[in-house]
């Protein structure tokens, strides 16, 4: 068949509201200025929900458009929603937060839903092109993001640490691309598959490895984890909480897809990578987070637990191990978008606060802001009867029934070390006397914060519905 | 389709709602809290009452069995009970109203969130006894880590955080082994289901790792020497209502956890390490009692005692006899009981002097005869006296370890002099003597409050003494099925070790 091949716009379509939505809202901004801060800012967020809902009702059938370099099936509709809920929930956080010089700018959430269009292409990803092309979006609008309060020193200060970093991984990831196209002659996941299969591919480690240690980067996984502590704390609470709910996910989907489907066949080469890189970023996330202070800091490193906890799932490079990742990431969306909602909400008419001490005595005198902040703290740790014991249910026997078992072990052993900093938050809250009295939380702030908690309570006791949801879409990688 | 069981989860959690809906922070609100958990949980009692009207003793299956689907095929949502667990939800709800009470003056800040975490914890520990479905009895085993802490951490005493801390991360170790060895046993059998597992024959070489990751678990949760440490700190900083239901229930998961899952589905494993058991008993036995006499803390005495009574306990259950095993469950529905009144005991004098120490006390019998009587019943409870329940618990345990292994009956009884021993100097310490230390003279005996815990408590001790039978027999069907089941799993093993041969 020669010509064009038009594809099909219903698999697309999401993509395309962003992207229409994106331009439109940018010329809106561009020719008002200031004064359609508003305007612009809603009209993202209600583009959001917009496309997560084109996502959700996609229908459930795998088609690859654009001669095969961009897929939709049921994993790309799952990580999808999951990550178009988390841009949304932290643009209306950020929305609500608007303070100095951020307040007039439209850019910020064109930015935002740049880089959220990005994501979409990550996930969606078939070829290494696409693949690029989606992680260098997402992530140059995260460089701008990161360093959009250009006041604040440290703000630049991560922003530029982000930017230099990111840019030296991406420079590493597209040399890993350039070996695996020398060595399969493809560029397409399928192809490369095949190639695997035709003739093996000692070359294809070198490429692979560079292309991991890109990834690894975007994941934070150790020992690419460097800039995630610094960019966390430096960067606006916002804007941290829009990278650690959202880009983590699509980048966690992207590497899934990657080594699932493309390098499928050389599992055994690339399972001892990703089990190396989980136990470090397992072990570093739980010791290192003991000795900080700065809340935005801890979460930091506390994701790169969790990123570690989601690698063991993957590492067991079977259709539970994937479903585990899924959950495990759909959980970590809710609990990093409230976490990161309490810390946004530890505001007084002086200014931010950031610190762990600054919590002492919540739970007397805000009780409601304290539970919730409990709730996610004991979910994080991955207690029962809350949703991160179900998370880490099943990466861990995705990872038992592979035969991993010393992975289990000791990933287990580090979620109990790392449950003492998350306890250590409770007991600031609950156990110690303080003068700890933020301002009275907004409605957006009471909203996300109620709906994160309630969601980590329900999945906790029912998980039944992200289960299944996460089932059918690991079904349709393999 | 709900049932009994359901009723009995769900009912604390609606007296936790509706505490939550009282508004307000005056003394009325206070009263109206204190008394809806009262009301929870007498009901919550009741209905247990109920349950075991409807329960037959003679039949060794579960009973009341409700199912829903809850994650998968191989998950489910089941809640049954038999002969082993039926006695520790009636324990659980019997001492849960004895807590209120001893909750009514002693906690004046934050009554509301105390009396919620109570009925929560409630919710979770019945849930733990009555779950047929391993996943199910892990969040409830798990979950009640969460209440536990938050009591031991907010009333607790001076160093309560470190006392609650080393028990939440303490005993979250040795669950996640548990944990593992629960994936591991969900891949091979294909399903959680405790009956069905059961029947499920897992391959000697299996059973040891098996039995090993539950043992890390539930020797922290009993407990066990070495990893008791956490015990005494966890007790002595509770608050006295937490003091009770830590040794009154919680301690008694562990040996739930090994009749319910090491004996009947490792026994293998089970048989292979009773003398590791039968050692760590003994030194749990005679060295807890020996530092039980050492202690200046009321408190941390009870503690000590209770690990040592719990050394009987695994004893008892690890040697395979009919005795053992009914003498050791006996001796854990008694000793939850005794513990649990002599802690309630501690409170009374700790709600009036706000001291634990026992060089603060003296001649009490003078100031408060009532209190000396029923300090009386559960001392000699404690050191086993004929004519109490604990006497009955701990004959019958060491007559089943005597016919296993007559040395270590032999050693084991040496903890039961021991046991008088530091009890009876208690005792004497605190109550008898001359009242000569001034802050003591203006002591009031046993307030009506009071009385309505003691006496229950001392009529019940009594009562099981002379009339065991009433517990005993819900013991004997489960027993005479277990020890048929794992004698057949013996004998193939060593007949198919022969046909090898």
């Amino acid at each position: 068949m020669t010509g064009v091949l038009l594809p099909s716009f219903a698999s697309i379509f999401p993509e395309l509201i962003l992207f229409v939505g994106t331009l439109a809202l940018l010329m809106v901004g561009a020719f008002r200025g200031e004064s359609s801060v508003n305007l612009v800012n809603g009209s993202a967020f209600a583009l959001l929900v917009i496309a997560a809902l084109a996502a959700a009702l996609q229908p459930s059938a795998t088609v690859t458009a654009f001669n095969g370099s961009f897929i939709a099936d049921d994993f790309s509709r799952f990580m999808k929603v999951v990550t178009l809920l988390g841009a949304a929930a932290t643009l209306a956080l950020a929305i609500d937060d608007m303070a100095g010089a951020r307040s007039k700018r439209f850019e910020f959430a064109v930015l935002v839903l740049l880089s959220s269009l990005g994501m979409l292409l990550m996930i969606s990803a078939n070829d290494l092109i696409a693949l690029y092309v989606g992680l260098e979006l997402s992530s140059l609008a995260l460089y701008v993001l990161a360093a959009i309060d250009r006041d604040n020193a440290k703000a630049s200060e991560a922003g530029l640490k982000y930017f230099v970093l990111g840019a030296l991984s991406s420079g590493m990831l597209l040399y890993g691309v350039s070996l695996i196209y020398g060595f399969t002659g493809n560029v397409s996941f399928a192809g490369i598959a095949a190639s695997l299969k035709a003739h093996g591919g000692v070359g294809l480690m070198f490429g692979l490895v560079f292309l991991m240690a890109g990834l690894a980067f975007k994941i934070s996984a150790v020992p690419f984890h460097m800039w995630t502590p610094d960019v966390y704390e430096g960067a606006p609470t916002p804007v941290t909480a829009y990278f650690a709910a959202t880009n983590k996910i699509a980048a966690m989907a992207l590497t899934t897809r990657v080594l699932i489907q493309a390098f499928g066949q050389d599992g055994a080469q690339w399972r001892q990578i990703v089990v190396f890189i989980a136990v470090l970023s397992m072990a570093l996330g739980a010791f290192a987070a003991i000795g900080q202070r700065n809340l935005k800091r801890l979460m930091a490193y506390s994701s790169i637990g969790h990123v570690g906890y989601a690698l063991v799932g993957l590492s067991a490079n079977t259709q539970d191990g994937v479903n585990g990742v899924l959950v495990y990431m759909a959980i970590y969306m809710a609990m990093t978008v409230g976490t990161f909602a309490c810390i946004i909400a530890m505001r007084t008419r002086e200014g931010s606060l950031e610190n762990i001490d600054d919590l002492a005595g919540l739970s007397r005198t805000q009780p409601a802001f304290a539970f919730v902040l409990m709730v996610l703290m004991f979910s994080l740790a991955g207690v029962p009867p809350l949703a991160g014991f179900w998370a880490k249910w099943y990466v861990f026997s995705a990872a038992v029934d592979a035969g991993l078992v010393p992975l289990a072990v000791l990933g287990f052993l580090a979620s109990v070390v790392g449950a003492f900093y998350y306890l250590r938050i409770i007991k600031v809250m609950y156990f110690d006397e303080g003068p700890a009295r933020f301002e009275p939380l907004s409605g957006v702030l009471k909203a996300v914060l109620a709906l994160s908690g309630i969601v980590i309570i329900l999945a906790g006791l029912m998980p039944a519905p992200i289960v299944s949801a996460a089932a059918a879409a690991a079904k349709s990688l393999f | 389709m709900p049932g009994v069981l359901s009723g009995l989860l769900i009912l604390p959690l609606i007296g936790a709602a509706l505490v939550l809906f009282v508004r307000g922070e005056d003394e009325t609100a206070l009263s109206n809290i204190r008394y809806i958990a009262l009301l929870t949980t007498l009901v919550t009692f009741l209905l247990s009452l109920v349950a075991w009207w409807q329960f037959d003793p003679a039949s060794s299956g579960f009973q009341l069995v409700e199912q829903a689907s809850w994650i998968s095929s191989s998950i489910t949502f089941k809640l049954g009970v038999d002969g082993y667990s039926l006695p520790f939800v009636l324990l659980t709800t019997f001492l849960m109203p004895f807590c209120i009470l001893a909750s009514w003056t002693s906690i004046e800040r934050r009554v509301r969130d105390y009396m919620i975490s109570f009925l929560i914890l409630e919710t979770l520990m019945i849930g733990v006894f009555v779950s047929l479905d391993l996943v199910l009895f892990y969040l409830f085993f798990e979950g009640g880590l969460i209440p536990m802490f938050l009591i031991i951490g907010v009333w607790g005493g001076q160093r309560r955080v470190y006392a609650a801390f080393k028990f939440f991360l303490y005993t979250l170790l040795g669950s996640v082994l548990l944990l593992i060895a629960v994936m591991a046993m969900w891949k091979t059998a294909g399903t959680t289901d405790i009956a069905a597992l059961l029947h499920y024959r897992f391959p000697p070489a299996m059973q040891t790792w098996l039995w090993l990751a539950f043992f890390a678990s539930l020797a922290v949760k009993m407990p066990m020497w070495p990893v008791h440490t956490w015990l005494p700190d966890a007790h002595v900083e509770a608050p006295t209502a937490g003091s009770v239901i830590l040794a009154g229930i919680l301690l008694k998961m562990g040996g739930y956890g090994f009749i319910r899952f090491s004996l009947p589905m490792f026994p293998d494993a089970s048989q292979y390490f009773a003398p590791l058991i039968y050692a760590l008993s003994i030194i749990a036995i005679i060295y807890t009692s020996l530092v039980a006499l050492m202690q200046e803390d009321m408190k941390k005495l009870i503690a000590y005692s209770s690990v040592a009574h719990m050394g009987f306990v695994t004893m008892g259950l690890f040697s395979m006899t009919e005795q053992g095993i009914d003498g050791a469950m006996f001796q854990m529905v008694s000793h939850g009981l005794v513990s649990g009144a002599l802690f309630l005991c501690v409170g009374v004098v700790y709600d009036r002097t706000h001291t634990r120490e026992i060089a603060a006390y003296g001649g009490l019998v003078h100031r408060m005869p009532l209190y000396a009587a029923a300090f009386m019943v559960f001392t000699l409870a404690n050191v086993g006296l004929p004519g109490t329940s604990g006497f009955v618990g701990e004959f019958l345990s060491l007559i089943g370890v005597f016919r296993a292994n007559s040395w270590v009956a032999f050693f084991a009884t040496f903890g039961v002099i021991l046991s008088a021993a530091y009890a009876l100097w208690l005792y004497r310490k605190i109550i008898f003597g001359k009242l000569v230390k001034p802050e003591l003279s203006g002591m009031l005996d046993l307030s009506p409050r009071e009385m309505w815990i003691m006496a229950p408590l001392v009529a019940l001790v009594i009562f099981y003494g002379v009339r065991p039978n009433v517990i005993l027999e819900a013991f004997s069907a489960p027993t005479a099925a277990l020890l048929k089941s794992a004698s057949l799993a013996l004998g193939a093993v060593k007949s198919a070790g022969l046909i090898l041969q």
